[in-house]
């Protein structure tokens, strides 16, 4: 059986990995605050969760790029785009921005939904298996802003007097917060608390010995 | 179990993963050596030999393009005569009205200030330490920065973004490829590179 620092009486330093005596405030090596179980983070995890929803729905409701051409002046919204693209026959590009500008974020919204509310729970799948969806949201979580990427380069490049334009649209800012929300409500997830035993277990496992 | 015997030397040797807390003792650590969580399976140490000269030459190769490729043209496009050419900060700067300001310094700092910002700390951070000298003053600080802003520096997916605006674009208009473009992709590449390289604990163990 693995031990874990606070079973020890230590505290673990989550950037440089050394470990203190349980209490010490700060890590003596890298500055880091040190705490052994962050419970107040799952306030914090649900503080940007609840933004980053906010901002989604502004994000998906409002324009992302308004498009000038000679003859009309088109808005699109992020699914309109992607349609759009598709009817092109782009399908490849198509899809890369309905996965990375609906399908991720959605997801996401659910995993962490998921992980903050299974702490402390029962759960059918394991630990390890929560860590690893953990590790997904965090790795995944960065590529949604390709969208914002897209606009801003579209929008600098095609400024073709009469001929074309291409302008952002205010949901590219509401969906890039989006973003940068859920980030930050993966990262104030404090990840060991996925593994501690729940109490109840803790119980049965000290009255079996 | 061994916590009767927790005297500080032993603390000393102890390391805690971030992800999972299980602790674990580590003596003595050759050249070349890799650990991973056992329980969570995040990798603790992976030391390779020599890595810390071509982490510095990677990390001011980075450097250099990516202030160089600021000054260059990125893509050009043309049609029915008319033409535009954008830079990477003209990408960057591209939301400019009202509180879409907001936006382009963020932009601006995803793809150029954070990713510069954390080459800079690496080369400050590992220099001293790969030519054997006393640590230059503030590297933790430094290195604690890098780390945490690991997440935040996005030119990977600036790239990918590019591509895709690329493929939008072909049908618009003809578009051709400045040098940026192609130090973008480079940097991409370098920047991975450095950091698989970069063993956190062998850094924090020489920070000391």
């Amino acid at each position: 059986m693995t031990v874990t620092a606070k079973d020890l009486g230590l505290v673990g330093c989550r950037t440089c990995e050394k470990v203190w005596p349980i209490g010490t405030e700060r890590c003596g090596r890298c500055g880091a605050r040190l705490i052994s179980r962050d419970h107040k983070s799952l306030q914090r995890v649900w503080a940007w969760w609840i933004a980053g929803v906010l901002a989604y729905i502004p994000a998906n409701t409002y324009p992302m790029l308004i498009t000038t051409t000679l003859f009309r002046n088109q808005e699109d919204t992020i699914i309109a785009g992607a349609i759009e693209l598709a009817s092109y026959g782009a399908w490849g590009v198509a899809i890369i921005i309905l996965v990375a500008s609906v399908l991720i974020p959605l997801a996401k919204f659910f995993a962490i939904a998921y992980l903050a509310l299974s702490v402390g729970h029962r759960t059918s799948i394991t630990p390890f298996q929560r860590q690893v969806i953990f590790e997904v949201v965090e790795f995944i979580g960065r590529w949604s802003m390709i969208d914002v990427f897209v606009v801003a380069i579209l929008s600098s490049l095609v400024q073709l007097s009469v001929v074309a334009s291409i302008n952002p649209g205010i949901a590219a800012l509401a969906f890039a917060l989006s973003v940068i929300f859920t980030m930050l409500s993966a990262k104030s997830f404090d990840s060991r608390l996925i593994w501690d035993k729940i109490e109840a277990e803790k119980q049965e496992a000290e009255s079996a010995t | 179990m061994f916590m009767k015997e927790l005297t500080p030397e032993k603390i000393e040797n102890l390391i805690a993963c971030p992800k999972c807390d299980a602790v674990y003792d580590v003596g003595y650590v050759d050249k070349g050596d890799r650990a991973r969580c056992d329980v969570c399976h995040y990798p603790l140490i992976s030391r390779r030999r020599d890595a810390g000269l071509l982490i510095i030459a990677m990390s001011s190769a980075a450097f250099i393009l990516v202030i160089a490729a600021l000054f260059l043209p990125f893509i050009k496009i043309q049609r029915m005569g008319f033409q535009n050419e954008t830079t990477i900060l003209d990408a960057a700067l591209a939301f400019s009205d009202g509180p879409m300001i907001l936006l382009s310094l963020a932009t601006v700092g995803l793809i150029v200030g954070l990713p510069a910002l954390r080459l800079a700390l690496t080369i400050y951070t590992l220099t001293p330490i790969v030519f054997d000298r006393k640590p230059w003053p503030g590297a933790r600080r430094a290195f604690w920065l890098s780390e945490n802003l690991k997440p935040w520096s996005m030119i990977e997916i600036f790239v990918i973004g590019t591509a895709v605006a690329l493929v939008k674009l072909t049908d618009l208009a003809r578009v051709e490829l400045g040098p940026a473009f192609w130090m973008f992709a480079a940097l991409v590449i370098l920047v991975i590179v450095k950091d698989t390289f970069t063993c956190r604990w062998s850094v924090w163990r020489a920070l000391e």
